[in-house]
């Protein structure tokens, strides 16, 4: 799952034709009110592009399309996350809805960070072992046609974990240590991260809003100048640093909240929603659990005609909770080994950039202070 | 009062003397407190213009017989421009206002903020001689005295000073908020008539001063005091630059004597009542300005570039006030930001991750810092600056409007002359010669008026343009200065912000 990809792009017998660091979701263009994204990749045998056009529907296709009901082992998979869709306004303004539901992958310069999101989904997908084996990734990646006009099957994605009745599954208690301590620290780190990535959209938002306040006092300032006829002109000369100052200024904030978007933001959403995916598959193995500790009573409890179908139902649901442990062990494992590396990566860039930003800043503001200094004195 | 003997002996001391008389008879009532009891109109808004004010002696031709002190004042100014010290302006705020450290407002202690500011008065480098002499001036301790709604803050008003006209080199006394007023009141009493820009003292604010009286500890009134203080310091520096004002030995008693009898009709006076004399008084004025024939259009050009840039500064100052907000905001987001991520950090397995995670919360905690300081330099940098020349240009306005008055007391005392010509013809012609001598000592009587106040017009004529010039190129220095201690703290914590990040990187690299 890691994004650098070197050595998991080719998967022997992976089934998948397309070299999986080479998919990149490049653009949103809006027609009429559907967002259709531009996604290239590179042929894995003779690095051929290849250039398709999708909608939010094929991606949701191609989600439902990767789970099948009758591989039980499949349930033990912590799928990757596909973001919720993105419903622009007319006028492409970010309307709070959508804040309140996108956070992070609203921002960006036209819909640059939900792109990037889209990139990140399709690429978790190409890298998993089994799911990467899946043809309908290869169609969506490949075919001509967009696949995603066949009504896809209604599958796991239902949000289980919301309905009611099954919540109270949530707390029931495991056999196992290893996934009683996972499922617990889950909870606890699924709570955290979400409020995190919360206050720090607030630390943005709030960086935007400065940057465009600060363009505005910069263009009052300005504006003022030009108009005035004045005869001191030391004065309109420092008024007019003063102003290239505080664009600077704006420059400063705006730099710092795209970096602060595209690294750190990007990559605690992803943790979040990655999270949330571990949560489900973590939930839909307890669910399975107790189905399998009521067999148990149930076999228990049988009349002798009655037992060995009762015997029979158990065994069948122990084989597909035993697969289905194995697989999310495994899963398991894979999960936070790739976290890590993710948010390595997105701290490293996010400082990085930072840095950058904020030495190209401090060298402006350099220049201007001796721009300043220059000016004669009266 | 004993005084050392000043620089210019003769005309020194006739000029106390009459200042003497002038301000023993406004000082005997007594006042209430200081700040309480006024209007309640003025509250936080800068510029509000509510402030009753019905005490102020608006310089008029009434104040005749005390302007014959005055008078001497003026004919003073020709020997101090041959002085052997010329009081130089430019360095003088430039330095001033360089060293000036300030604090952030949020800090609790502020019973000792040392913002000292240093003044040499150094020759233009034409002049031959090369006296330099020195006037520091800070204004620091802010104390509350006594209790309840009777409180009020005195401030600590250190001078160190090489001028010789005062009786010793270091000293330092107490003063309150009604102490300034008062000083204004006397400056602007016996300066503005004759042209002069008198500096303007911070405002009165009845909602700041109640939280301190009640004793609120809290941030806002923490950053009140320190605002005021800090405008009050502003002010003294300003009265000081001017070299006439300096000269007052008013002021001069401001620094020097431990007791000050108490600043009556300050009860009412502020810097917001002041401004809404002046409009009142500009609106009377712009009746007569329609009389007023222009010869040199000079006049009429500067009085409207003054007040446009008033309304300009007032705009910009709205918009530095939102930007000190907003970074108000994101302080606050960025602290609650740093907590989370902390609890992050704590939670997580990952032991090279949870590191890096709770550095990050540290970097993101002094990032805060900055933040606060940063929004703290906004505004006292800027913020108030454009507050203060808002101020300072409404008392240009005056300087205008004081000699649109002279200009009329001189036509008044033309047509009242042309009067009593026309009175002594008749009596000619009627032959009364009794009350004919009373007229013809009535003609020479004012024909000396109309003189003297036609000499008055033209040096008023002189002084207000001397000052604009002098106004508009401390105006230049004063912000040239301002946005080069802006850019450094900006420089500053741009740099120390490349530390935290240069510090960072290798702990999110060690992440594996």
């Amino acid at each position: 799952m890691n994004r650098s990809g070197k050595t998991a792009d080719t998967m022997e017998g992976s089934g998948l034709t397309i070299s999986a660091s080479s998919i990149k979701v490049n653009e949103a263009t809006l027609d009429e009110d559907t967002l259709v994204f531009s996604i290239t990749s590179q042929k894995l045998s003779n690095g051929m592009g290849v250039c398709v056009c999708r909608t939010y529907e094929d991606f949701e296709w191609l989600q439902q399309s990767l789970f099948a009901p009758d591989e039980p082992d499949l349930h033990g998979v912590i799928f990757p996350p596909l973001p919720a869709k993105l419903i622009m306004s007319p006028q492409s303004q970010i309307n709070n809805k959508t804040l309140k539901q996108l956070g992070f992958l609203a921002l960006g310069d036209c819909c640059r960070t939900y792109c990037e999101a889209l990139e990140l989904y399709l690429q978790q997908v190409a890298l998993h072992p089994i799911l990467s084996k899946n043809k309908a990734l290869e169609t969506l990646l490949t075919n001509t046609e967009s696949p995603g006009k066949q009504r896809a099957k209604k599958g796991i994605f239902n949000r289980l974990s919301q309905v009611m009745e099954e919540k109270r599954k949530e707390s029931h208690k495991d056999v196992d240590d290893f996934f009683q301590n996972e499922r617990d620290n889950n909870s606890n780190m699924t709570a955290l991260t979400k409020v995190t990535t919360e206050r720090f959209l607030d630390v943005v938002l709030a960086e935007q809003r400065l940057s465009v306040a600060s363009k505005h006092l910069s263009s009052s300032i300005q504006l003022w100048v030009n108009q005035e006829d004045s005869a001191n002109a030391a004065f309109s000369k420092i008024c007019l640093k003063t102003s290239k100052v505080f664009e600077t200024i704006k420059r400063n904030f705006e730099k710092t909240a795209e970096n602060n978007i595209s690294t750190l933001g990007l990559g605690l959403d992803l943790q979040s929603r990655y999270q949330e995916a571990e949560k489900e598959m973590l939930f839909r193995r307890t669910c399975k659990l107790v189905e399998l500790e009521a067999a148990n009573k149930n076999t228990e409890r049988a009349k002798a005609n009655k037992k060995g179908i009762m015997e029979e139902v158990r065994n069948v649901l122990e084989k597909q909770f035993d697969g289905m442990s194995s697989m999310a062990r495994q899963e398991v494992g894979r999960f936070h080994q790739s976290r890590v590396a993710l948010l390595r990566t997105a701290l490293v860039s996010w400082c990085e950039q930072q840095l950058n930003t904020a030495t190209e800043i401090a060298a402006l503001y350099s220049e201007h202070l001796e721009a300043c200094q220059k000016l004669p004195e009266e | 009062m004993e005084r050392k003997p000043p620089p210019f002996p003769d005309s020194e001391e006739q000029e106390a003397h009459s200042e003497k008389a002038e301000e023993e008879s406004g000082d005997d009532d007594d006042d209430d407190d200081d700040d309480g009891g006024e209007d309640i109109f003025t509250g936080n808004d800068l510029f509000s213009e509510e402030g009753s004010y019905p005490g102020v002696q608006e310089p008029s031709v009434d104040n005749q017989h005390a302007s014959n002190g005055l008078r001497s004042d003026d004919d003073e100014q020709d020997l101090f421009a041959e002085a052997r010290v010329e009081l130089s302006l430019d360095r003088s705020s430039t330095k001033g206002i360089r060293e000036v450290t300030r604090s952030s407002p949020s800090a609790p202690d502020i019973s000792y903020k040392s913002s000292t500011s240093k003044m040499s008065f150094e020759k233009p480098e034409e002049e031959e001689s090369n006296d330099k002499f020195e006037l520091n001036i800070a204004v620091t301790h802010p104390e509350k005295v006594g209790d309840g709604m009777n409180a009020y803050m005195v401030y600590k008003v250190s001078t160190q000073t090489t001028l010789p006209m005062f009786k010793s080199r270091a000293f330092s006394v107490r003063r309150r908020f009604s102490d300034f007023l008062g000083l204004f009141e006397k400056l602007s009493e016996k300066h503005a008539q004759n042209g002069y820009i008198v500096p303007l003292p911070p405002e009165k604010s009845v909602v700041g001063m109640t939280k301190v009286k009640v004793g609120k500890e809290d941030t806002s009134s923490t950053e009140f005091v320190e605002k005021r203080r800090a405008a009050l310091e502003r002010y003294l520096h300003r009265v000081v630059s001017h070299q006439n004002l300096l000269q007052d030995p008013d002021v001069r008693e401001f620094l020097e004597k431990d007791e000050l009898p108490r600043a009556v009709s300050t009860q009412t006076l502020s810097g917001a009542g002041f401004l809404k004399m002046i409009n009142k008084a500009s609106d009377a004025v712009n009746k007569m300005t329609i009389k007023m024939n222009e010869s040199d259009n000079w006049f009429e050009e500067k009085l409207q570039e003054v007040e446009n840039e008033e309304q300009q500064l007032r705009k910009l100052h709205a918009v530095v006030d939102a930007l000190v907000n907003h970074r108000k905001d994101l302080c606050g987001n960025t602290a609650v930001f740093a907590k989370s991520m902390a609890m992050l950090g704590n939670s997580e397995d990952n032991t090279a991750l949870s590191r890096a995670l709770s550095q990050l919360a540290e970097v993101e905690d002094k990032m805060e810092q900055l933040h606060q300081e940063q929004a703290s330099n906004d505004f006292f940098i800027f913020a108030e600056l454009l507050a203060d020349y808002v101020r300072l240009l409404g008392g240009v306005r005056n300087c205008f409007d004081q000699r649109i008055k002279t200009w009329q007391r001189w036509q008044d005392a033309q047509s009242t002359l042309q009067k009593k010509r026309e009175v002594e013809a008749k009596l000619l012609w009627a032959n009364k010669p009794d009350k004919l001598q009373q007229a013809k000592d009535e003609i020479t009587e004012w024909e000396a008026k109309v003189t003297q106040y036609e000499r008055d017009f033209e040096r008023i004529c002189a002084t207000v343009r001397k000052e604009v010039l002098r106004f508009e190129k401390e105006k230049s220095n004063d912000f040239k200065v301002h946005i080069i201690k802006y850019l450094e703290s900006l420089l500053v914590s741009q740099q120390r912000l490349i530390k935290y990040w240069e510090a960072f990187l290798p702990e999110a690299k060690a992440i594996s």
